[in-house]
């Protein structure tokens, strides 16, 4: 027979090990449904399981002479030099924002060829490249 | 010629760190409770060499000595002199002798100020200490040497990142570095302890103070970076769940675990081992913060220019303190018994440990996941808000509410009428949530749970207060716990009620929005020392409160080196902050406007300040008492 003290600190670990594991359960499906998936212009264009109106991010560089503005939004072509996306943003730019340089844009695809963008992310540095586009850039030289 | 200077001073760190371990070893051995004279001394000249060898380095950005590629490359002649001074701790190398400053320091000042502790943990933990010394230093000379010449001698600097070019990015560095650095020495202390067997509440009294000041300073570090981040990204938020704010994070929620933690260690001598492992987790996740922010292998809005070398030497570091700590702890450790009334503080404190912990792990998760995905399978993820803001929120309630109901216990056994007042106090917060109803009109479930908690904790603090008049030693936690629940407060009102629309215009043309008309009234433009500024005029009409309002956004033209920034005009009112930036790309007409109307902003950074006051103020009560 199990004393009582025994009995109760089984209790209680099974209690505190049923209690973590709901708490990971919990965290890892919150995390599933919030991750944000990056791609790149060609990549958009190859993959057939896409789903439209889902949150991502896409990056590469601002092509050059591709940036427009209206009275509603400002709109630029997105490039990994095989394959080009237009990207449709209202607000303000972040800093160091400007043709030729990497960027990164956070929103929804409308179809393969056309992002809403609702952010734009900002960098700190202006030598400084977001690891997914410089291995794009990498790549592409190859 | 500084170079030289310098590097001759890095050497004698490392030579008086290597004479205090040896000296240490064999002090350790005479049975006394003597430290010998030269420690102290060996300790006192490597303070002195470690201070003169960052003024050496701050001479350097000063006189603009571009013969070290260190200044060369972070800094130019026709800088102001702040950011000349600034620009020694905005860089990698520079920040890493800061780095080592501190660890210096706070390696002294624990030795002369715990004299009356045991002789073997105080030598243990120099010893400790010196060989995190060595570990830094070795770093340092490695592949990050702010002391590098370079030949030929270049007649002109490339200039400091405008972007950190402002008074709170010149203090928020120092501040976080003191609080992140700062844990090294209980880290230290912590593994001196079960070497030298000296625990309980000798050890809680030990720590105590040093806990408390870098919780302080990592508080305010944190507070500031984020004030930084709303003026100065154009965003205008000021917390961004990035990963490099997480990495600030981290740390943050262990110390505040280990904080309160101690206080059980100290008045009822038990949860020993608990604090042993938050002492290390604390400084483990400082390093590892460090080591995310600067290897490059995160996306983020800090990101250092960043080198794959440096990255590697600190895992291989990490990797080395953390298996020592865990062989040392598990090798030595003494099983505690725990007996613990479920209705006294003692539980209170460890439930709150439980949810710091809850807190850390889902950070750590949301932190480190786009990492492993991206080793393990090759796809790029990155993790948003919205992630932190599902799992957070929820737990937030229970916890502010037994943060309310906390410290109304007493140690070892307390009675249940405080459970009558929670009540009383629970109808009251229900009342006032009422009132915010019919003022500010409909809002979610959520938010009014938080709103909810967030003011019962205000109303026990607020209550407390008039309790605790003769009970100093309480101040320093209401005042923390206050801020709390009023930095909770404000954020729930602040993310409801904020407004934010963006369009563009061109000079001269009107946009009605929100209640709001907005007019873009010309521009003009201004020369300053290192840059050229494009003003904005904007009249800001209220069409509700018929009051006008003139924001004067920026965008900066830098010249060294030649970057654009677009600087947000703020005007700052009790109840809410207008914020305006506006930006134009590829010389359009256009002018691209992002308008804000944030309500309690200065609230959110009051109330963070606030709970950093707290640990002044009990420092300021502790000093008193001595």
């Amino acid at each position: 027979m199990l004393t009582k003290k025994v009995k109760s600190r089984i209790l209680f670990l099974f209690f505190i090990f049923s209690i973590s594991a709901a708490v990971v359960v919990f965290i890892l499906k919150s995390l599933n449904q919030n991750i944000l998936y990056f791609s790149t212009p060609t990549e958009i264009n190859q993959r057939e399981d896409i789903i439209l109106g889902d949150a991502m991010r896409v990056g590469g560089m601002v092509k050059k002479n591709s940036i427009t503005v209206n009275k509603k939004n400002i709109q630029f072509i997105v490039t990994d030099f095989k394959n080009e996306i237009l990207i449709s943003y209202t607000g303000t730019v972040p800093n160091l924002f400007a043709e030729e340089k990497g960027v990164v844009a956070e929103g929804k695809l409308k179809d393969k060829k056309f992002f809403i963008a609702d952010r734009i992310l900002a960098k700190h540095d202006e030598e400084y490249m977001p690891p997914e586009i410089k291995q794009i850039i990498e790549n592409n030289a190859k | 010629m500084l170079s030289n200077i310098g590097s001759i001073l890095i050497f004698c760190i490392l030579s008086s760190s290597l004479l205090i371990i040896c000296n240490s070893c064999i002090d350790i051995k005479i049975k006394n409770q003597l430290i010998k004279k030269n420690i102290y001394n060996l300790s006192l000249f490597q303070t002195t060499a470690t201070a003169l060898s960052f003024f050496t380095l701050v001479a350097g950005f000063i006189f603009s000595d571009f013969s070290m590629i260190n200044v060369y490359e972070n800094s130019h002649t026709e800088k102001p002199l702040f950011y000349k001074i600034a620009g020694t701790w905005g860089n990698h190398e520079g920040s890493l002798l800061l780095w080592i400053n501190i660890l210096v320091l706070f390696s002294y000042l624990f030795l002369i100020f715990n004299y009356k502790h045991n002789k073997k943990f105080r030598l243990y933990t120099l010893i400790f200490q010196n060989f995190l010394i060595i570990g830094f230093v070795i770093f340092l000379l490695l592949n990050s040497n702010p002391f590098s010449s370079i030949y030929p001698i270049p007649s002109e600097g490339l200039g400091l990142n405008p972007i950190l070019q402002d008074p709170a990015l010149a203090i928020h560095p120092p501040l976080l570095y003191v609080g992140f650095v700062g844990c090294s020495i209980y880290f230290s202390a912590a593994i001196a302890s079960i070497l030298s067997e000296y625990n309980g509440k000798q050890f809680a009294l030990s720590i105590k103070s040093w806990v408390q000041i870098s919780w302080v300073f990592q508080t305010l570090g944190i507070t500031v970076g984020s004030i930084w981040a709303y003026y100065e990204l154009g965003w205008g938020g000021f917390w961004f769940w990035d990963p490099v704010e997480n990495a600030s994070l981290l740390p943050w929620f262990a110390i505040s675990a280990l904080m309160h933690s101690v206080m059980v260690l100290e008045k009822r001598n038990t949860l020993y081992e608990w604090v042993i492992i938050l002492c290390l987790l604390t400084f483990i996740l400082s390093v590892t913060g460090t080591f995310l922010v600067r290897s490059g292998i995160l996306n983020s809005v800090h990101t250092f220019a960043s080198d794959p070398s440096r990255g590697l030497y600190i895992l291989i570091f990490l990797s080395l303190m953390i298996l020592t700590s865990l062989i040392i702890f598990f090798k030595k450790r003494k099983r505690d018994t725990y007996n613990f009334n479920s209705n006294s503080k003692e539980t209170f404190i460890l439930a709150n440990n439980w949810f710091m912990i809850f807190f850390l792990v889902t950070v750590l998760i949301g932190t480190l996941y786009p990492i492993f995905l991206d080793v393990l399978t090759n796809t790029k993820i990155s993790v948003g808000p919205p992630f932190y803001n599902i799992v957070i929120i929820p737990f937030v309630i229970p916890f502010l509410l037994l943060m309310a109901i906390g410290p109304q216990t007493s140690w070892i056994n307390s009675k249940k009428n405080y459970l009558f007042k929670a009540i009383y106090i629970l109808v009251g917060a229900l009342v006032i949530n009422l009132f915010l109803f019919f003022f500010f009109g409909n809002y979610g479930l959520y938010s009014n749970l938080i709103l909810i908690v967030a003011t019962f904790l205000i109303l026990h603090s607020i209550i407390d207060v008039k309790k605790s008049l003769k009970k100093k030693f309480e101040y320093p936690r209401i005042i923390s716990h206050l801020g709390f629940g009023f930095l909770i407060f404000f954020i729930g009102v602040n993310y409801q009620h904020s407004v934010e629309t963006d369009f563009n215009l061109r000079v001269g043309e009107t946009k009605t929005t929100n209640n709001y008309e907005i007019f873009f009234e010309n521009i003009k433009i201004k020369k300053n020392k290192n840059y050229k500024s494009i003003i904005g005029d904007f009249k800001i009409i209220d069409l509700k409160k018929k009051n006008v309002q003139y924001l004067n956004p920026e965008i900066r033209i830098y010249d060294k080196p030649e970057t654009l920034t677009y600087e947000a005009a703020i005007k700052s009112r009790v109840n809410s902050d207008l914020y305006l930036t506006m930006s134009n790309v590829s010389r359009s007409d256009f002018y691209n406007i992002k308008f804000q109307n944030k309500p309690f902003m200065i609230w959110i950074w009051i109330s963070a300040l606030m709970i950093a006051l707290g640990g002044i103020v009990q420092l300021m009560l502790k000093k008193n008492e001595n």
